[in-house]
């Protein structure tokens, strides 16, 4: 083993780097090929359907129990779907944009793939026994680059939906445009308390995704052990019900709406580009889900209370880092796949919203309960800190009861949403 | 009876939305484990029930011999006109020369059959059936129509006890003829 990290010391910075990038793309990118037969299945099986079970080459299905299997499964459906598509003839309507219509597919892979290098997505401990992230880039900015990034990803809808010069697709280009505009500032408050309780004052201050791990990393029973979702639930709502809205997700797929927009902003579409578009989504998914869990599940930690270093110790693994890496970076794909379980879950459960009702959830509910969320947390963040003591938090406590009174009161209850 | 419907105010449950979520996520929850109610047609099939009218069929009776005797009721009844009978005579030295006639052609064109059952209702001797076949494929429409072997084929033997034929013989050998 000691070798291999030689080897891979001695290899060019540029070298190592693109070998990083690819290797993560090399996961990426299946996960999201995977998890379009993921989510046939698992829409089959809460329908009472079995889902795809046909496809087998001819050559597998000698192999006894093992072929069956994986053909009930449909994993062969996988590979016959891709093929499928990288095969296809790839038509381009006479009426588009040729240019910004074949652009439209690349800038949707663009930004999916751009996010994924600055969320550490494992760590492990190097020979002082202090806990080094694996990212490609462990940049200081971290969730800004997400965010800023992540969300130049509606220019593809635009783009698709403008270019393919015809009704349906803008109008789902259009109705994306809005509804990722709406959720985009709800998300970025529901973040902030967060990042508040990181940056302690007079400290450096950091938007890195591994500080915001480490700050959930406390080991045994301890305020510090706790992940964020528990102390602060609210934003973690919000910055979920956001996610399914920035992911285009169902309930909040404005922008496809097979219903009544064809298939929205891909309906010209066809073929690779098509599954690029496809792909970019659960792209998108993966690394929200990541996103989320770096955030307020913990990361890569086991459990609440037993973080990653404490189970390495446990299981007298501190000396074999790579051994560690893998380790972490299982227990996070985990988490993320799980992540990922419910996005197909609730795209089962919850019909899709009007569009009205879309927009009023965004700026009516999310918004309001972001910056309230924002303001309660400064202000406890701030009693906690300068030990302002028990009277300030019963005062914050009453003024909390009274808004939410207040909010519930005034709130048309006839509203659906 | 026109009634109203009320449409209560929502609860404050209904309106933080949540619980109801959770609850939908639970009932999908409880499907995702639920046994498939997909019947893989072409591999498992629902079972016949009995009376079923499938693809009409021509019966033996247990002789062995060909029951119809080219009366032509069906071919008269049959509403679409999907029936074609072309009558022949049994030659005298036949060992079947004592029934009146049989069919030298019977022609069903499946395209225009409509499973009504009427050939079978009208048939004075029980000769023609609708049975357990469901099923007609075909790569073109002459492929479709069913000729006499064919449909012996797919309709078998009759396990009847009749005899008629055999019958009427006997009585016209001890001078009963009617």
């Amino acid at each position: 083993m000691n070798a291999v990290i030689q080897l891979w010391s001695g290899l060019h910075p540029l070298l190592q780097m693109a070998i990083k990038g690819l290797c993560v793309i090399g996961v990426l990118f299946p996960i999201g090929g995977a998890c379009s037969l993921v989510e046939r299945k698992i829409s089959a099986w809460m329908q009472g359907r079995p889902g795809p079970n046909r496809a087998i080459p001819f050559w597998f299905a000698w192999v006894p129990v093992v072929g069956p299997l994986l053909q009930r499964l449909g994993v062969f459906h996988l590979m016959a779907d891709g093929g499928k598509m990288f095969l296809k003839e790839d038509p381009v309507p006479g009426h588009v944009n040729k240019f910004y219509f074949v652009l439209a597919p690349v800038v949707a892979m663009i930004p999916a793939l751009t996010t994924v290098t600055v969320v550490p997505f494992g760590a492990y401990l190097d020979d002082a026994g202090k806990l080094v992230p694996l990212v490609l880039a462990n940049l200081d900015v971290g969730i800004l680059a997400v965010f800023a990034v992540s969300s130049l990803g509606v220019y593809s809808l635009i783009l698709a939906g403008w270019a393919s010069n015809s009704k349906y697709p803008f109008l789902g280009g259009v109705r994306a445009s809005a509804q990722l505009i709406s959720y985009e500032l709800s998300m970025t408050l529901a973040v902030l308390p967060v990042f508040l309780w990181v940056n302690a004052p007079g400290a450096t201050g950091t938007l890195n995704l591994f500080a915001v791990v480490q700050a959930q990393s406390g080991s045994g029973l301890s305020w510090h052990s706790l992940w964020f979702i528990f102390y602060m639930p609210v934003a973690a709502l919000v910055f979920l019900v956001s996610l399914f809205a920035e992911t285009n997700r169902l309930p909040f797929d404005m922008a496809e709406g097979e219903a009544d927009l064809v298939g929205g902003f891909h309906t010209e579409y066809g073929s690779l580009k098509w599954g690029l578009f496809f792909v970019a989504e659960y792209g998108h998914m993966t690394v929200g889900s990541g996103v989320f869990i770096l955030l307020f599940l913990g990361g890569w930690n086991p459990l609440p209370g037993l973080p990653l270093a404490d189970l390495a110790a446990w299981l007298h693994l501190t000396h074999l880092p790579i051994v560690v890496g893998l380790l972490s970076i299982a227990i996070f794909l985990a988490k993320v796949l799980f992540f990922i379980f419910v996005f197909m879950w609730v795209r089962w459960t919850v019909p899709r919203f009007r569009y009205d009702q879309i927009m009023k959830l965004g700026w009516q509910k999310l918004l309001p309960l972001a910056i309230g969320n924002l303001i309660v947390y400064a202000i406890a963040i701030a009693i906690h800190q300068l030990q302002l003591g028990l009277l300030a938090w019963v005062g914050l406590a009453a003024g909390v009861v009274i808004a939410a009174l207040a909010a519930l009161a005034l709130s048309p209850g006839k509203t659906t949403v | 009876m026109p009634y109203v419907v009320e449409r209560k105010p929502l609860t404050l449950a209904e309106r933080f939305y949540l619980p109801q979520i959770f609850a939908g996520m639970r009932v999908t929850l409880k499907h995702l484990f639920a046994p498939n109610v997909t019947l893989q047609y072409p591999g498992a099939s629902v079972g016949i029930p009995p009376g079923y009218r499938g693809v009409p069929t021509l019966v033996k009776d247990p002789n062995g011999r060909e029951k119809c005797v080219s009366c032509q009721l069906c071919e008269f009844v049959c509403p679409p006109k999907a029936i074609r009978i072309t009558p022949g005579e049994i030659p005298t030295d036949a060992p079947t020369a004592h029934v009146e006639k049989a069919p030298q052609e019977f022609q069903i064109d499946m395209l225009r059959c409509i499973y009504c059952g009427l050939c079978q209702e009208v048939c004075p001797e029980e000769a023609i059936f609708l049975q357990n076949q469901y099923s007609m494929t075909g790569y073109t429409r002459a492929e479709m129509v069913n000729n006499k072997a064919k449909l012996y084929e797919l309709g078998g033997t009759l396990p009847d006890q009749h005899h008629k034929w055999d019958k009427k013989k006997a009585a016209a050998e001890h001078g009963n003829a009617h």
